[in-house]
């Protein structure tokens, strides 16, 4: 796993049936290129989260493919359609396998 | 890692490589969109591409696509030494077909967002996007 | 649009020119004021007026700042609050346990580099910071500009964003403070270039495609778009020093501490803005 990897959303807590939505998510991770050399000349291996996905209680919101040149602290903004109560999932999948998680609840009111 | 002088160096020297290289970057820019398209007509009407004229920093560089109806919007950095840079893939619950994010741009170049209607058509928006580079290294 | 809905909280209209950019006033969070333009302070008589260099920065970046969540600079206070909290050294003493948690510190960062009796010297936070490392908590000391040293003084500025810089000038700092201020107006290097010829003479022209600002200190750390990380003084002033093609001083020598203290005080009346966010 890359090191300090830490994902922050920002999602409101409550929302009226149906409301859009505006979702931010940054998550710490270098997006290492794979195009930089280091100091005895030789490429340094690209290492970057490649796949964000989000879902709404098993549904889907956005589901993003990303390549070296997405910068370092990937930051996302989208609109989500909450239609009723529940927890929007965000999966982050990095090149070394690992995967990382959040989850934010919604309430309906 | 700490970039050295040297790195500095070596990063400039791979950028102004690309300079030189503009037909190759372009050509894998049209491969990547005809990959993404199938070879269709590609309009220009319903999409919106919004990046700055000019970047303070290529490393890190705001942008937002929407296209409303879409179900795909591809982003590709056509001076870039790979183009791609995202797919946004819109689930049903997407509110919009918009994503705003952060990219790094090599140099000045075109940035291209091309999405894919839910009718199978495609639209394309290009804008020159740039980049400066400061007087000073630090 | 998030770039639309920011024009209007950062007060800019369409116009998109360097000087329209110049005219809009950061509020972050929607809430928090920070004074970026003030009256020089009394001591400084070459400027009329002193400015962050947020006021220089293209809106795309300046509104990278107008929000916590869009500054990839409160990453690292986030871990700074983690560290805060976390007992280490033979002491097994953590920050939380004299000073509670960090809202406790607000005050502390516009106040500093200041005068400690005990010791006798000028202290910049990173200092203190390490005092506290190795005579409270008998740690081992972070490294000057090392990833949790700036992390930390992150924290320490964020919890007193908004509030002045307020340098003391007077009193015992009087020697350092007339040493940093020598080291401001001598010319350094193969291109015999003071931090004033930049800073004090040619602030708001361009040098190539850079716009220079007054080189204030009040918005560090500085997480910086060309290395993606926070960035301490001191090696911020490493790098106009090496720019001039000079041997520079080393971060956390006494010549970048008195350095510090005297460019902090020229900016004494503009807020703490960090972490701020710069090219």
């Amino acid at each position: 796993m890359a090191e300090n990897v830490t994902p922050r959303v920002r999602v409101p807590s409550e929302a009226s049936a149906g409301e859009e939505i505006t979702i931010k998510t940054l998550i710490s991770h270098t997006m290492e290129s794979g195009q930089r050399r280091d100091g005895d000349g030789e490429l340094i291996p690209r290492s970057i989260i490649n796949r964000f996905v989000v879902n709404f209680n098993g549904e889907n919101v956005i589901d993003v493919e990303l390549a070296p040149a997405i910068s370092t602290n990937p930051f996302f903004e989208f609109q989500a359609t909450v239609p009723e109560s529940g927890t929007f999932e965000f999966t982050w999948y990095d090149d070394d396998g690992s995967v990382y998680e959040d989850a934010k609840e919604v309430t309906v009111s | 890692m700490k970039l050295t002088r040297r790195d500095t160096i070596l990063t400039a020297v791979g950028a102004a490589t690309v300079a030189m290289l503009p037909m190759r970057a372009f050509a894998s820019t049209d491969d990547a969109i005809a990959e993404f398209t199938g070879g269709a007509d590609v309009g220009s009407e319903g999409i919106t591409l919004t990046a700055p004229e000019i970047a303070e920093n290529g490393n890190t560089v705001p942008i937002e696509v929407s296209a409303p109806g879409a179900t795909e919007i591809k982003v590709l950095a056509a001076g870039n030494p790979t183009p791609e840079v995202a797919t946004f893939a819109f689930g049903p619950l997407a509110a919009a077909q918009m994503a705003s994010t952060r990219i790094r741009l090599a140099n000045s170049q075109d940035v291209v967002a091309v999405a894919k209607m839910a009718d199978g058509s495609f639209v394309q928006a290009r804008q020159e996007v740039k980049v400066t580079i400061g007087g000073c290294g630090g | 649009m998030k770039h639309y809905a920011l024009s209007a909280v950062l007060g800019l209209a369409a116009a998109t020119s360097a000087l329209a950019q110049e005219e809009a006033q950061l509020v972050i969070n929607g809430d928090l004021e920070i004074t970026t333009r003030a009256p020089a302070p009394d001591h400084l008589d070459r400027l009329s007026e002193i400015t962050s260099g947020w006021v220089y920065r293209s809106r795309e970046t300046q509104e990278l700042q107008a929000d916590d969540f869009d500054n990839p600079g409160m990453i690292f206070v986030d871990d700074a609050r983690a560290a805060w909290a976390t007992a280490e050294g033979a002491a097994e003493q953590s920050c939380q346990s004299c000073h509670g948690d960090p809202e406790e510190m607000a005050g502390v960062r516009p106040v500093y580099p200041k005068w400690n009796e005990d010791a006798g010297e000028v202290r910049t936070l990173a200092m203190q910071v390490n005092d506290c490392r190795e005579t409270r908590m008998e740690a081992e000391p972070w490294g000057y500009t090392s990833g949790d040293m700036v992390n930390m003084e992150a924290l320490m500025a964020s919890v007193s964003r908004g509030m002045p810089i307020n340098v003391a000038i007077d009193g015992p700092v009087a020697e350092t403070l007339a040493k940093g201020e020598e080291l401001y107006y001598t010319r350094f290097g193969q291109l015999e270039l003071s931090c004033a010829n930049c800073h004090e003479d040619n602030y708001d022209n361009n040098i190539r495609s850079d716009h220079l600002s007054q080189g204030q200190i009040n918005g560090f750390p500085v997480y910086r778009l060309k290395n993606a990380r926070l960035n301490a003084t001191h090696s911020r002033f490493r790098g106009c020093v090496r720019d001039t093609r000079a041997e520079t001083f080393s971060a956390g020598s006494p010549e970048f501490v008195a350095l510090e203290l005297y460019v902090a005080s020229r900016g004494n009346g503009l807020s703490v803005e960090g972490p701020s966010v710069r090219n």
